[in-house]
């Protein structure tokens, strides 16, 4: 069960309000998708969700929490681009999540452990429908391929919440409707938490189960740094989710 | 007529032009060694081949009188032992500085300034202290190129480590990678193409210290050969050294390269 509580919430960086007072309570098992103009401060938003910047003012807590102020295995990601490891074939890419849990020291598994997990990449791997780029390096890959493995590799960990930052933005139109599947059926799997920024209302309408837009609510044209985003619409949506 | 710029040579036609300077450079030689020696039959600058050829047969294949050894080889060999064990300890040192330096914040704000003000020394202008403090033995000359190389090491895989996309550091964090973790599976796998690339951009430079090493304070190797004969005028003796000398540096370059396409092949340019 996973709880996200935003309250009062302000991010400020050196002279520029990014955020101003943002509520939000998002219930488990939800997938949250967020809109909004450029640099309206929801990457920004993402970015804390991740732990790599921290709140100025306000309480944001996962289930009761405080938010950790580094990433970690509770909280995978998927980035536009750049996040797979390009000295790793497919399937040790997404291995690297399971030896990493289980060896500390070395970070590789052998034997027994090892075939377990192979066996586990290899699952994963059908359900992306990537079983017959298992070899080969992602420099070898489709955009659109790299990013199913991407998505694969971030919930090979089972995170409780899933960080999507723009992750079809960058594919052709036409195989978006693939991807959208793809993940729709990964968060009913998993069950987790899926917070996803987007350009595309289109897509957050469809993929959703509570849509978030991002927008300032007050603007001074002469210093428009002054004032921040907040969260203008909060809208529920029926989504796609499966009974358990 | 298509521009100068759109304008290839093809296969054949570019091994062959890859081969014309070599031989001008050659047939430069020939003639006017030739003319030189039909002047003067005892002129020293410019050997005639066959003048080279039957140095190079007693350097190589006749035991030196007063020592025993096949003096080519003894060389060859000296040389290349100290390159080898310098640039395997710089190696060394620069793959564990660099990461660190590269990685830990902490260590980036404490040593990368003292690496950059290191790396200003002119390691030349260090060997009389090299000289005092470790003797006039093999350490100085190691020591030498390991001072001379080690801080271009250091720097290029520090900012090659730096180069990696945030992205991927942040991702292998969400995987539950700890900071030792993330150095073996992720940084390190990804540096050792780049050991490789700044070991081949450094084999000059380890070249230029060993000789000048070499040349100060020795009793064998290549540099030492070439700047004993040079009270004697001899050419024959210092080309070929020269020659070889390129050959071996080649070599070496070659090998890397040759290592890293096999080796790393996800490396390889797209």
């Amino acid at each position: 069960m996973t709880q996200v509580t935003v309250k009062h919430l302000w991010k400020e960086f050196a002279n520029q309000v990014v955020l101003e007072n943002v509520n939000l309570h998002v219930g488990d098992h939800e997938f949250v998708t967020i809109v909004g103009a450029s640099g309206c401060g929801k990457t920004t938003f993402l970015r804390m969700l991740l732990g790599v910047e921290s709140p100025s003012r306000g309480t944001f807590l996962i289930d009761g929490e405080p938010l950790p102020d580094e990433p970690g295995p509770d909280r995978g990601i998927v980035f536009q681009r750049y996040s797979l490891f390009p000295h790793l074939t497919v399937m040790k890419n997404l291995m690297l999540g399971l030896e990493l849990r289980d060896s500390r020291v070395f970070g590789r598994l052998f034997g027994a452990p090892r075939r377990r997990a192979l066996e586990r990449a290899r699952e994963l791997l059908d359900a992306v429908g990537l079983q017959a780029a298992a070899d080969k390096y992602p420099a070898q890959l489709s955009g659109g391929m790299q990013q199913r493995l991407s998505i694969a590799q971030s919930v090979i960990r089972e995170p409780k919440i899933l960080l999507l930052d723009e992750p079809f933005g960058a594919l052709d139109p036409g195989i978006t409707a693939d991807m959208h599947a793809l993940i729709l059926k990964l968060w009913n799997l998993n069950k987790m938490t899926i917070f996803m920024v987007t350009h595309d209302l289109q897509e957050s309408f469809a993929l959703g189960t509570r849509l978030l837009v991002f927008d300032k609510v007050r603007v001074d044209p002469q210093s428009p740094e002054s004032f921040g985003a907040t969260i203008t619409y909060n809208i529920p949506l029926k989504g796609h989710r499966t009974s358990p | 007529m298509r521009r100068l710029i759109n304008q290839r040579p093809g296969r054949g036609a570019t091994a062959m032009l890859s081969m014309l300077p070599f031989v001008l450079v050659l047939c430069a030689y020939l003639f006017y060694s030739h003319a030189r020696l039909l002047d003067k039959p005892g002129d020293k600058l410019l050997p005639a081949p066959s003048t080279i050829a039957e140095t190079l047969h007693r350097f190589a294949f006749e035991e030196d009188e007063r020592s025993g050894d096949y003096l080519f080889w003894t060389d060859t060999g000296a040389s290349l032992e100290r390159l080898t064990v310098a640039l395997i300890t710089s190696s060394v040192l620069g793959l564990s500085l660099g990461l660190a330096i590269g990685v830990l914040p902490y260590l980036r704000a404490t040593i990368a300034p003292f690496v950059a003000a290191l790396s200003l020394i002119p390691p030349l202008a260090i060997l009389p202290i090299l000289f005092i403090v470790v003797g006039l033995g093999e350490l100085a000359k190691i020591t030498l190129i390991v001072i001379g190389v080690t801080p271009v090491i250091v720097r290029d895989l520090a900012l090659r480590t730096a180069e990696l996309p945030g992205e991927q550091i942040i991702k292998a964090q969400t995987l539950g990678a700890s900071t030792w973790q993330l150095v073996l599976r992720v940084v390190l796998p990804q540096l050792w193409p780049r050991l490789i690339d700044v070991l081949r951009l450094s084999l000059g430079a380890a070249w230029l210290f060993l000789i000048a090493a070499e040349a100060i304070a020795s009793t064998e190797g290549l540099g030492y050969r070439i700047f004993l004969v040079r009270r004697y005028l001899a050419m024959d003796v210092i080309l070929p050294y020269v020659a070889w000398i390129t050959l071996l540096a080649f070599i070496m370059d070659w090998g890397l390269r040759l290592l890293r396409a096999k080796a790393f092949g996800w490396a390889a340019p797209q």
